[in-house]
C-alpha cells in the first residue's frame, strides 16, 4: 500500500489524535453517557485504520510503531474474565459488582462497570484492527 | 409427481400461515400493551419499570443502558465479547491460511 495524496495525509494526521481521544472518551464515559466499550473501541480502531489508509502500512509502522493487536485483544478478553472471577472470589457471584459504587455521575463510580467497559473497549479496538491487519497482509500476497 | 409436490407445498403453506396468523391474533397481547411480569412480590410493574427505578441505587451508573448491559445482564455481554473474540480469531485464521498457499 503506497498511501494517498498529501491532502489526505495532512487531514488524517491532524484528525487522528482527536478521533483517538473521542474514542477514549466514549469508552471511559460509558457508564455516564451514551456509548461504551463497543462503539468506543470501533472509533479507536477506525482512527488507526484511517492513518494506515492515508499513509500506507509501511510508513505507519515506521513512524508510529506496530500496534500489537493480538496481545491487546487477548489482554482485553482476559481482563473481563479476571474481573468476573474477582467478583466470584470477593462477592460470591461471577461478575458481581464488588468495588464501591461511589457517587452517582462521577467518573470513578459504579464499581466495576467502567473497568469492564475499558476491557471491552481494548478488546473491540484490537479485534477490529486485527481483522484489518489480516485482510491487509493477505491482500499483499506472497512477496512479503 | 412435481405437480403433486407443488399442491402439497401450497396446502402446507396455507395451513402453517393460518395457524401462525390465528396464534398471533388469538394469544398475543394486544398491540401497545407491555407484557407484565412478576418480580418478587411485585405484580404491578414490568421488568423495565423495575430496572428504571432501581438501577441507579443498585449499580451506581448514571447510564441505565450500561447498568443493564454489564450490571443486570453481565453474562449476556460476556458472551457478546466472546462472540467478537471468536469472530476475530476465525477471520485471522482464514486470512493467514490464504496467505500461505503451500
Amino acid at each position: 500500500m503506497a498511501g494517498m495524496t498529501i491532502i489526505v495525509r495532512t487531514i488524517a494526521r491532524l484528525l487522528f489524535p482527536f478521533m483517538f481521544l473521542f474514542g477514549a472518551y466514549v469508552v471511559a464515559h460509558g457508564h455516564l453517557t451514551p456509548g461504551g466499550g463497543f462503539p468506543g473501541g470501533v472509533i479507536i480502531a477506525a482512527s488507526f485504520v484511517m492513518l494506515i489508509l492515508a499513509y500506507g502500512i509501511e510508513q505507519t509502522q515506521k513512524r508510529a510503531g506496530f500496534v500489537n493487536a493480538e496481545v491487546l485483544e487477548s489482554i482485553g478478553g482476559l481482563a473481563i474474565a479476571i474481573l468476573g472471577l474477582l467478583g466470584l472470589l470477593m462477592g460470591g457471584l461471577f461478575l458481581q459488582n464488588v468495588f464501591p459504587l461511589g457517587e452517582l455521575g462521577h467518573l470513578f463510580s459504579a464499581g466495576n462497570l467502567p473497568l469492564l467497559y475499558l476491557s471491552v473497549g481494548i478488546e473491540v479496538a484490537a479485534g477490529i484492527l486485527l481483522i484489518f491487519y489480516a485482510m491487509l497482509f493477505a491482500s499483499r500476497g506472497e512477496n512479503e | 409427481m412435481a405437480r403433486v409436490q407443488q399442491v402439497l407445498a401450497l396446502v402446507m403453506i396455507i395451513t402453517v400461515g393460518t395457524l401462525l396468523i390465528s396464534a398471533v391474533s388469538l394469544t398475543m397481547p394486544t398491540f401497545g400493551s407491555f407484557p407484565q411480569r412478576q418480580i418478587g412480590e411485585n405484580m404491578e410493574n414490568a421488568i423495565g419499570q423495575q430496572i428504571l427505578e432501581n438501577a441507579k441505587r443498585q449499580t451506581g451508573a448514571a447510564n441505565v443502558v450500561t447498568s443493564v448491559v454489564w450490571g443486570y445482564r453481565g453474562y449476556d455481554t460476556l458472551g457478546e465479547a466472546t462472540v467478537l473474540f471468536t469472530a476475530v480469531v476465525g477471520v485471522v485464521m482464514v486470512f493467514r491460511a490464504v496467505r500461505r498457499p503451500e
